[in-house]
């Protein structure tokens, strides 16, 4: 497998993009001008970090991707001292993210690092609960303070009680504080989503290494069944929608909502009936913060949040409120699921040899289930809830920007990273402060409109899998769990590295996301937006699905995505509805066109393309 | 008022507790049937039908004292009574009721499969359940592919008769049992018309973890796989959650396929369609699976299984176990999967620190 990937440093650079490098930040970049720097990019295996990039960066939106370098890797190196490993470094080919997990050098030093390590997480996994209650204490006090920012205006002239109140700060310099305070909340949120989260993986981690230990072959759909909450708030979004739709129907309401073509004035005309007030209420209710779930994965500024587009959630009641009539039920059989877990997890405890290893099955089974609220959770707070927010305070910025003639349209802030805006801010406060005119307006258009064509480029460009000296064997727990990244996978890389065109692939290789194996037609949706066009018996293939996607899963058979592991939410809800589903596949949605017959196995995690 | 028992009993309606009715052999087809492990499907013509076929036409009085005669120190005289014991119940008609609840019962089985002249094994089925020698139970015949109702009247007839012949009747005399005391029952069951068979076994073969069953599979009659003459389809299946997972189709040359014509198995070639088509779906793969956890748990002990597809039965009364053994290679190793031992670790942490090369605590 060795030796497979190409050099980084011979990656060509698109024509027409020269100098795309200056869009982001400069520690991303590849080098030879240092010969050791040279030799440990060379030695290392990068690979792409499709999980959570799917398309080539923005220039702003990289910024997740620092504010996770910085806090998985400190946690690794500095904080909790995982023995083996340090962080995971970062490097961008082609606006394309690149990761690489950090072994420590000397593999004499695990043993000591172990020691530190077991006092310092041990604290976490005995005080799991308690710390993880002043964590959402935390994570609402961050969102809290982040929805109470406010920009200033840059007036004409400072009101007079700057003077009387002896402020001695003007609204320029409070903008660009702002613009930080923003900034900084973003960048906390994510230290905050590190601050339990690879203790959380490792305990999983550690239970499925056992359980692959006494059960060869063992799914990891199963250990993850063993593990995972039934009742996790990532579906209470849809819960909401479902509570809503029974409710229309017991208001009498349902028709009105059924008829409506536009939201807003159907939440007007209800308010004026009793009934109608009381569904209206109700809504609102949900709405902080449940509808801040994102339609994507909420890792791009284009993953627009319900409450960006409230027709996504109306659509969705609709759905549900056809169902209600039909007298489906629509509640999650939770008991069912209680129950199933319980059984299978007594039944591969029951299969052990030992009491000694049936104690260690109940430890580690019940340190997984302790951190995993928390694993599964974290998602809505940060990812979801946190960013939602975050992009339409970022907008505010842009709205700025665009004021000042920066950029034609709020949309295109985009393309200038934070760094970018920052000084573009200092452009603007320092040009008003002056009583002169900034400088932006003569770079940032052209500019911008160059990036957008750098990035368009990008996108047709295939970014390979992996760069780099791959290891003999993928072994890196982390890697392959969370990335899904083993040996199988490379070697399906390799493979779709050798089909000309991946519109002629046959097959694809992902996760066995939920077991089971049916044939059926295709129906590939880009975005949420398109689950409309889902007819029953299709088999959905989209780059991932986030639980904006959820009245999709009650038309289709089956379930292939690009990106995500066995903990994605679309393998979690196809196990509920006991429907295969295939996660990770890499370029699903590339190879496969709506209309054509494939095979999704859930077991072995390939997909057959019969056309 | 006492009722008299039936002729016939169905598979699911026998077990220990009619055992004097049907025998050993029918007992513990019924009692698999009726702990979900499913056999060809069939029926047992009962002890009673035997007794009521020997008072009926009045033969008891006469055979059981010419038995009596019998001396084993007198040379010839068990061949020539035997001989002529067997003479007359080979000549005595069965009495119409007897005769008409065994075709009733075929017809039964006929339509069932709707095969016409369906082809069944005809067997003895012994009541003498305190002799430890199954060899006396071995001299009762099995006759296979009989087709049609007289044929299947006929060879039960030849069943009832198994309990005269000389070396039956020598056992009985060497062993000091009584000629009448011996009652026996016949089983007819239906002959498996394999689509596809193979073996089972309720563990990894490849490394005895408990929680997984392997299957073999190919076109067929199971002859293939067992002498291995072709390379089977190849399936591992968690047993605890019925996950396939792992599958890898053979290509498959040759298959065994019964020549009722000439009532023997004829090797052919696969034809090309089907080579290297999976020889079962994943629904049969599922419903085997689960009828190997019940013989599991049925003989508490993992088991080597004999299995087949029957082209005739509907999914899932298709899938039928032929032959169930407990494993032995696995099931006598101590230590089962070889897998590393690991020191006992103090608690989670340590074996989460474990895990990434530390130490253990001591």
């Amino acid at each position: 497998m060795a030796g497979k990937f190409p050099n980084p440093h011979e990656i060509e650079t698109i024509p027409g993009t020269e100098g795309w490098e200056r869009m982001y930040p400069y520690y991303y970049r590849w080098t030879t001008k240092d010969k050791e720097r040279e030799a440990y990019e060379n030695s290392m295996f990068w690979f792409y970090d499709g999980l959570h990039y799917p398309e080539p960066m923005y220039p702003f939106d990289i910024i997740w991707d620092e504010a996770w370098f910085l806090a998985l890797s400190q946690n690794n190196t500095r904080v909790f001292i995982v023995p083996p490993a340090l962080g995971v470094d970062h490097r961008i080919i082609n606006g394309y993210i690149y990761i690489s997990p950090v072994p420590v050098p000397d593999p004499n030093e695990i043993p000591k690092r172990a020691e530190i390590f077991m006092k310092r997480a041990g604290y976490y996994y005995q005080h799991w609960d308690e710390l993880y209650e002043k964590w959402k204490t935390k994570m609402v006090d961050t969102i809290r303070k982040l929805e109470a920012i406010e920009f200033p205006e840059l007036p004409e002239m400072e009101d007079e009680s700057i003077v009387t109140n002896a402020v001695g700060k003007s609204s320029g310099y409070e903008l660009l504080r702002k613009y930080d305070e923003l900034i900084d909340l973003g960048i906390l949120t994510w230290q905050y989503h590190f601050e339990f989260l690879n203790l959380g993986y490792a305990a999983y981690v550690v239970f499925l290494d056992f359980c692959q230990k006494a059960f060869p072959d063992i799914s990891l759909q199963r250990v993850t069944q063993m593990v995972s909450g039934i009742d996790v708030i990532m579906y209470r979004p849809d819960d909401e929608l479902k509570k809503l739709a029974k409710l229309a129907v017991e208001l009498g309401v349902d028709g009105d909502v059924l008829a409506s073509t536009d939201v807003n004035a159907l939440l007007e005309s209800l308010k004026k009936t009793d009934n109608g007030k009381k569904w209206v209420d109700a809504f609102e209710e949900a709405r902080d913060p449940w509808f801040y779930i994102s339609s994507g994965t909420g890792w791009y500024h284009h993953d627009h949040c319900w409450n960006d587009n409230l027709n996504v959630p109306i659509d969705s009641i609709k759905i549900y409120i056809e169902k209600v009539k039909k007298g489906e039920n629509l509640e999650r059989p939770l008991k069912r699921l209680q129950e199933e877990r319980d059984k299978i997890t007594e039944e591969y405890r029951s299969l052990l040899e030992t009491d000694e290893e049936r104690q260690q099955f109940d430890m580690l089974l019940g340190t997984s289930r302790t951190v995993f609220p928390y694993v599964e959770n974290h998602l809505f707070y940060v990812e979801h809830w946190f960013h939602s927010i975050f992009w339409n305070r970022m907008r505010q910025v842009g709205a700025i920007l665009k004021d000042h003639g920066f950029i034609a349209d709020v949309e295109d802030m985009w393309y200038l990273n934070r760094h970018e805006i920052k000084q573009a801010l200092w452009d603007i406060v320092t040009a008003w402060a002056t009583g002169t005119k900034p400088y932006g307006p003569l770079h940032w258009p052209e500019e911008v409109a160059w990036r957008k064509d750098v990035l368009q480029k990008f996108r047709e460009w295939t970014p390979p899998p992996a760069v780099g000296t791959a290891p003999e064997k993928i072994e890196e727990p982390f890697t392959i769990v969370l990335w899904g990244i083993t040996n199988d996978t490379m070697e399906s890389w390799a493979k779709a590295k050798e089909a000309e065109n991946i519109t002629d692939l046959t097959e694809l290789q992902g996760f066995a996301g939920s077991p089971g194996r049916v044939e059926g037609i295709a129906r590939v949706c880009r975005s949420v937006d398109e689950i409309n066009e889902i007819q029953d018996g299709d088999i959905l293939v989209c780059p991932t699905t986030s639980p904006s996607w959820a009245p999709a899963f009650s038309k289709i058979q089956a379930a292939v995505t690009d990106v995500g592991g066995i903990m994605c939410h679309a393998a979690i809800v196809c196990r509920e509805y006991g429907m295969p589903a295939v996660v990770g596949t890499g370029h699903a949605t590339a190879a496969i066109k709506s209309g054509d017959r494939i095979v999704v196995d859930g077991n072995t995690g390939k997909v057959e393309i019969i056309r | 008022m006492f009722r008299k028992p039936p002729y016939i009993l169905w598979f699911e309606e026998s077990g220990r507790k009619n055992f004097e009715l049907v025998g050993g052999k029918a007992a513990s087809l019924g009692e698999m049937t009726q702990a979900g492990i499913r056999v060809p499907p069939g029926f047992t013509v009962t002890t009673r039908a035997f007794t009521d076929f020997l008072d009926a036409s009045g033969i008891r009085k006469t055979i059981f004292p010419m038995l009596e005669k019998i001396d084993l120190k007198t040379p010839g005289s068990l061949s020539s009574i035997s001989k002529d014991v067997l003479e007359i119940v080979w000549a005595q008609e069965i009495p119409d009721k007897i005769v008409e609840a065994i075709v009733a019962a075929y017809r039964k089985l006929v339509e069932m499969t709707g095969v016409k002249d369906l082809p069944v094994a005809v067997r003895s089925s012994a009541t003498a359940e305190d002799l430890p020698d199954a060899s006396f139970a071995g001299q009762q015949d099995t006759y296979l592919w009989i087709t049609g109702e007289e044929s299947v009247v006929q060879h039960t007839k030849n069943c009832w008769a198994s309990l005269f012949c000389d070396r039956a009747v020598a056992y009985r005399l060497k062993h000091g049992f009584s000629h009448d005391r011996e009652k026996i029952a016949v089983v007819v069951q239906k002959m498996v018309h394999a689509k596809c068979a193979g073996v089972m076994f309720t563990l990894n073969p490849i490394n005895g973890d408990r929680s997984k069953i392997a299957i073999n599979a190919s076109w067929g009659l199971g002859e293939s796989v067992v002498s291995g003459t072709v390379t089977p389809d190849e399936f591992l299946i968690d047993k605890v959650a019925f996950d396939i997972l792992k599958r890898t189709i053979s290509t498959k040359e040759t298959e065994y396929r019964v020549n009722t014509a000439a009532n023997r198995v004829d090797e052919g070639p696969v034809p090309d369609d089907r080579k290297n088509a999976p020889s079962i779906t994943d629904d049969e793969l599922l419903e085997l699976s689960r009828i190997g956890k019940r013989i599991e748990k049925y003989y508490g002990t993992p088991s080597d299984i004999e299995w087949a597809v029957d082209a005739d039965l509907p999914y899932p009364d298709s899938v039928v176990v032929l032959q169930a053994r407990p494993e032995t290679y696995w099931s006598q190793k101590k230590n089962q999967p070889e897998k590393k031992k690991t020191e006992k670790p103090a608690d989670a942490v340590s074996m989460i620190a474990g895990m990434w090369g530390a130490p253990p605590k001591s």
